[in-house]
């Protein structure tokens, strides 16, 4: 399969390139949900990345792209060479807390996970890796 | 993200449209912290909402925590594919939602 790459400095306002980037093998065809939710956890990633990874000194953030809507889904990498951290290790948030309970933060990567088919993160080579998989359906 | 605002008394409407993204967000939270003195009402007309992500989430957790002090707040005409994300966060039962 095709991959793609692209790499960009990692500050928030890159934000639209980087999900223009992340849908650039989705058609016409793509039901309008399921193209939501790839520009949904494109969006929570990269932010994580832009406002965590590289707190002193800037850096870059590489995504390679590959598939679509195809049975294999498509497949994101995002990667960084900033603070090593695993985001899938943060505990999920709890939805039953009350309002004045409810912490204000950590709701971004429960929707990743949530709306993936797989997800996935490797520290290699002194970066983060981090891997999400989704199959495009029908019913979405 | 486009807010056009109304006030009638201590009702305030804010019509958001377009995408509440985390860069749109810095902005909303902006406009909000300027415009909710002495507002009893805040009513979100989110009919051409048509995306919000966990930092705009987190927008509406704080106003509505401000306007519980204040007032009421409710969000009518939320699109399904707004909804989605309100219910699988669980916002649905913090936030006062009229479809």
């Amino acid at each position: 399969m095709k991959t793609d790459e692209f790499r960009i400095e990692a500050k928030v306002e890159n934000l639209p390139d980087v999900i223009a980037f992340a849908t650039g093998t989705l058609t016409d065809r793509c039901p309008l949900r399921a193209r939501m939710h790839v520009e949904l956890v494109t969006e929570e990633i990269f932010v994580n990345i832009a406002s965590y990874a590289y707190p002193e000194t800037g850096g870059f953030v590489t995504i390679r792209r590959s598939g679509g809507e195809g049975p294999e889904g498509l497949t994101l990498i995002f990667i960084d060479g900033g603070i090593p951290y695993d985001p899938l290790q943060k505990p999920d948030p709890d939805l039953t807390l009350s309002l004045e309970e409810r912490p204000v933060g950590g709701l971004g990567v429960f929707l990743v996970k949530e709306l993936v088919d797989e997800v996935r993160y490797e520290h290699k080579d002194g970066n983060n890796v981090l891997t999400v998989r989704k199959i495009i359906g029908d019913d979405e | 993200m486009d807010i056009k605002k109304e006030q009638n008394g201590t009702t305030l409407t804010m019509a958001l449209s377009g995408r509440l993204d985390t860069v749109a967000a810095v902005d909303f939270e902006k406009e909000l912290n300027a415009s909710l003195d002495g507002v009893e009402s805040l009513i979100f007309d989110c009919a051409e909402l048509t995306y919000v992500a966990s930092s705009g989430l987190r927008s509406f957790l704080m106003v509505q925590k401000r306007m519980n002090k204040q007032g009421k707040m409710v969000m009518r005409h939320v699109q399904d594919a707004v909804m989605e994300v309100l219910t699988m966060t669980g916002f649905d039962d913090l936030l006062q939602i009229e479809k």
